[in-house]
């Protein structure tokens, strides 16, 4: 454990909820109706969204999602239901509809479901690293540091309007098995938003410019300064903004990029992250969210990239928005090796997973990434923090840029896209400065870069050193069907790439 | 354990009236949402998940004097009961007093009891697939026999919400959604199609024929020819008109342009409201009460955005015109908003919408049969933004990219990136088909009610070629 400091406590409102009675309740009712297994689930999330538009309240909403969930193997087949209701009546009642389910569905499964080994950790607490629970707050405290954040850019020359937004969440999960593991669990995460808007009255020609700020599995102390920059970020976006409204559009062409971690944590995402999901790699997300190139049969020989590549999954990094106790099915959180050496060594598994490619994956051991982000959602195998791990002593930003004679130095993140499979990908992003002769050149604008997964990890020359390391993220990760929506992180280094296929967006426009 | 009381909708909203009344709220709206669904999701030709669930959330908004305005607080909750009711009301009206005035408070909507605002909740439940799942399971063992794979999801939900306000709005709505999707790919996995359908009760879902068509456009494949990305004479089926067009429908934003950073943008200031889109006779249009794609009639808002207010709730929904003759008539706003940018009235988000051409006719096999050599698509996925200043999206064609000659598909051609504007291809496309029922497949999940014709556009950007397959 890493708590220090300020050590919060589960949320004695949680605590005071019948979790036990009414997980007693439904496991039985499920072990009554013949299920092998049964897991349930008693959930709350709390939400909060403070949006201000040019320094004024848009919107401000406080939400609570409570609800239980049970599911069970019945016959070898899953079945899950949830319910709002926290009676032991309904607890009963949900756990029947679950194995209701899994009897219809029983027709149409071909599959005998069982379950990784775990250990049993009975009655257990885990609470996520931070200090000031953002629901704890004013909300007027809260929307007065947001409006001063506003001011701030609004003020400054050239600066037509801000959108402010912050979001919260406080999550309270209280798990209990068949098997006898149960926990209490307690996650708050942030993530806030600033963008600042310029209007070329004369052209009509309009950009903008947007906080690097990732969220975190932080409080409210990250609004204030603990973990981010607050002011000296704000009083830079103005000047960026100003540049980037005046800057040449880039020259469509091959270049050598350096990466900054702002920008490069969400290509990780989507072409390291998703593509090393098993479940896809199985098909299971064939008709939704995709499959991946880097199927089972390559596990151990496919070239991901360049030597000095270093991928790891975790559900351990401190502040890491996946990083979790234990996951949705009682796996304690774990760290593990995905890409080594530039070499596809390992998956992100659920538990059901773990069982039927024990002898591919070399363990007996689900690595812990279950994920249902309500109780009204079933859980399904979601990403741990994926991360790109530095160089040791490895140089800073300024002497990877150094190495580039004729480039292009790309910070924070905005447009992304990839395909199904997660070979081909394009992302733009807020800032880009012209490197030439080792040094940056003032921003262009227009950029986008396109590769291929695999070319453009194997172009990778060389990483950053830990000076160089951020802890990037997203809240909103999108998967299955029903669509959930998790949150997830990505650490990162700056990286230099060569040969880097960079697209002239106006003119990708046809104009 | 305590015994909780659960309240019917009804009682909720009547009782949280009373409650924000005695705390002192100068108006309150309650929104009462319960749902019901069922779903069953497959891969590998077996069942992978399940489920049946149940979701019950009130939304209560207060609002008090503030100065010379009025201020809002707004409290979210599911699972509410006798006891938890009266916090969650206390809670608003605290945060409303402790607010500054809200931008865009209006008075709130008045009005009587709604038809229907008896009635309880409808309800879904997994009887919904009693003869979609027999005729699943069927296509299954079927694909394991011809060495297919099947891929898909089917799932059903009802909705219904009940608003009340101090100012006498008793609204109920149900609403019905489903839909069903279906991949299927060859036995090596090297080739893939795709099926997506809206439904409002599965009664209209046949299992057998959405595989006979999986099975029709895997047969298309037998003959696989590559093709180098560049401008192509591209016909877009329904599902990937409405693909892009939802992004468009989306975008329609009247502050957002008023402001000066949208595609909807005048150049000299304001909205292009009367400006001409296409010279084509192109209509861009929601209505609530469309046959098929009936949706909320009136205003549903849980919080305050670019184009919708808590303070509209209720409001009546009328059909509208966004696009029409090829030029932009309307851009969403709230009562706020259409004052903001100046408009005679409010133009709210309807969720739903029909893309038309006047005069078109037939189908997407008529726009292919007189295509002498291009693409025809199955769907548009992963579409983000990427200029917003030209709504200029990028994306990739997924499941079936097919080569067109001589009016016939000859064959599957790899995939691509796109890099294109939706508004752009609406001056530029060349023919169109008839208007019918269509299934977004990167947004369908979230938003089913679209109708849209086939196009085919003479020169579409495929920017890069795809290796996914």
């Amino acid at each position: 454990m890493y708590k220090v400091g300020i050590v919060p406590e589960v949320d004695a409102s949680f605590l005071a909820l019948p979790r036990h009675e009414l997980a007693e309740a439904a496991l039985q009712r499920a072990k009554d109706l013949g299920a092998s297994f049964a897991e349930f689930r008693l959930e709350r999330i709390r939400s909060e969204s403070i949006a201000l538009r040019d320094s004024l309240l848009e919107s401000a909403t406080d939400d609570e999602d409570l609800g239980l969930a049970v599911r069970v193997i019945h016959n070898g087949t899953w079945g899950f239901a949830a319910g709002v209701a926290l009676t032991k009546d309904e607890a009963v009642q949900v756990a029947e509809q679950a194995v209701n389910m899994a009897q219809v569905s029983r027709p149409i499964n071909a599959e005998t479901i069982e379950l990784a080994d775990e250990p049993v950790y009975d009655d257990v607490t885990w609470i996520s690293s931070y200090e000031i629970d953002p629901f704890s707050l004013p909300r007027a405290e809260k929307v007065a540091l947001l409006t001063d954040y506003s001011d701030r850019l609004l003020k400054a020359e050239g600066v037509a309007h801000v959108s402010v937004h912050v979001a919260s969440v406080h999550e309270c999960k209280y798990y209990a098995n068949s098997a006898g593991t149960s926990f209490t669990q307690q996650r708050v995460r942030i993530g806030p938003d600033i963008t600042a808007y310029a209007v070329d009255a004369e052209t009509g020609r309009f950009d903008s410019m947007s906080s690097n700020v990732p969220p975190a599995g932080r409080g409210w102390e990250y609004m204030t300064g603990t973990g981010w920059n607050w002011d000296e970020e704000l009083a830079q976006i103005p000047g960026w903004l100003a540049e980037k409204m005046a800057a040449p559009s880039v020259e469509a062409g091959v270049y050598d990029v350096v990466i900054d971690p702002t920008n490069l944590w969400l290509t990780i995402h989507e072409s390291i992250g998703h593509a090393t999901e098993l479940d896809r790699a199985l098909g299971y997300e064939a008709n939704y969210a995709g499959t991946s190139f880097a199927t089972t049969d390559k596990l151990g020989t496919l070239k991901y990239g360049s030597p000095v590549m270093h991928v790891t999954g975790d559900r351990t990094a401190e502040h890491g928005l996946s990083t979790v106790g234990y996951d949705d099915e009682g796996v304690a959180g774990q760290q593990w090796d995905l890409v080594k050496d530039g070499i596809l060594v390992g998956y992100q598994v659920d538990r059901r997973m773990a069982k039927v490619n024990e002898d591919l994956l070399g363990t007996p051991r689900s690595n812990g990434c279950a994920y249902a982000d309500s109780s009204g959602h079933i859980p399904i195998q979601r990403m741990a923090n994926v991360s790109l791990q530095p160089a040791p002593n490895g140089p800073s930003t300024e002497e990877l840029i150094g190495r580039v004679k004729n480039g292009i130095y790309i910070v924070g993140d905005k447009s992304w896209s990839i395909d199904m499979q997660r070979y081909n990908f394009q992302f733009t992003g807020q800032r880009f400065y012209k490197i030439t002769d080792g040094k940056l050149d003032g921003q262009v604008r227009d950029v986008a870069y396109q590769a291929t997964t695999t070319d453009f990890w194997g172009s990778m020359e060389a990483v950053g050193g830990p000076q160089t390391y951020l802890l990037g993220g997203a809240l909103n990760c999108g998967k299955a069907q029903p669509a959930q929506s998790g949150a997830v992180s990505h650490g990162c280094p700056s990286a230099l790439f060569r040969n880097v296929r960079i697209l002239n967006t106006t003119q990708e426009a046809g104009r | 354990m305590t015994t909780a009381i659960q309240l019917t909708p009804q009682d909720t909203i009547e009782r949280g009236l009373e409650l924000a009344s005695a705390e002192g709220a100068d108006g309150c709206v309650v929104i009462v949402a319960e749902t019901s669904s069922a779903n069953l999701r497959w891969a590998n030709n077996t069942l992978t998940t399940n489920g049946a669930m149940r979701g019950s959330s009130v939304t209560v908004i207060a609002t008090v004097g503030a100065g010379e305005g009025t201020a809002a607080g707004i409290v979210g909750r599911s699972s509410v009961t006798d006891a938890s009711l009266s916090e969650i009301v206390s809670a608003a009206v605290a945060t409303a007093r402790s607010s500054s005035p809200a931008e865009d408070a209006r008075p709130l909507v008045d009005g009587t009891a709604g038809a229907g605002w008896d009635e309880e909740p409808d309800e879904t439940s997994v009887s919904v697939y009693e003869k979609f799942a027999p005729a699943l399971g069927e296509t299954l063992k079927r694909a394991g026999h011809e060495n297919r794979w099947l891929y898909g999801f089917a799932d059903h939900e009802i909705t219904t919400v009940y608003v009340g306000s101090s100012a006498g709005l008793r609204l109920r709505q149900a609403l019905p959604r489903g839909f069903v999707t279906a991949t299927g790919k060859s036995g090596d996995l090297s080739q893939s199609a795709w099926v997506g359908a809206a439904t409002r009760d599965f009664t209209d879902i046949d299992a057998l024929a959405i595989d006979a068509e999986l099975t029709r456009r895997l047969g298309w494949a037998t003959r696989t020819v590559a093709v180098d990305p560049g401008r192509h004479a591209t016909v877009l089926p329904p599902a990937a008109v409405a693909d892009l067009t939802t992004y468009l429908f989306w975008n329609l934003d009247g502050r957002d342009a008023f402001e000066g950073r949208s595609v909807f943008s005048k150049k000299s200031g304001g909205t292009r409201i009367g400006d001409t889109l296409s010279e084509q006779p192109v209509n861009l249009r929601s209505d609530p009460h469309l046959p098929g794609l009936e949706t909320f009639p009136f205003a549903v808002a849980r919080s305050s955005g670019r184009s919708s207010s808590v303070f509209d709730n209720g409001l009546t929904l009328t059909a509208t015109d966004w696009i029409r003759g090829g030029k932009l008539e309307a851009l969403m706003t709230s009562r706020h908003t259409a004052e903001l940018i100046g408009v005679p009235e409010a133009t709210p988000d309807i969720e739903n919408y029909v893309l038309s051409v006047d005069g078109a006719s037939g189908s997407t096999d008529d726009l292919v049969a007189g295509l002498e050599h291009g693409l025809l698509l199955t769907c548009l996925w992963y579409i983000r933004m990427v200029d917003p200043q030209t709504l200029l999206l990028t994306g990739l064609t997924r499941d079936g990219v097919y080569l067109v000659e001589n009016g016939e598909v000859t064959g599957a051609v790899n995939n691509f990136r796109f890099n294109e504007s939706p508004v752009d291809l609406l001056g530029r496309f060349t023919a169109a088909g008839a208007t019918v029922p269509s299934f977004s497949r990167e947004w369908g999940d979230y938003f089913s009610r679209t109708a849209t014709p086939p196009l085919l556009i003479p020169d579409f950007n495929m920017s890069s070629v795809s290796q996914a397959s």
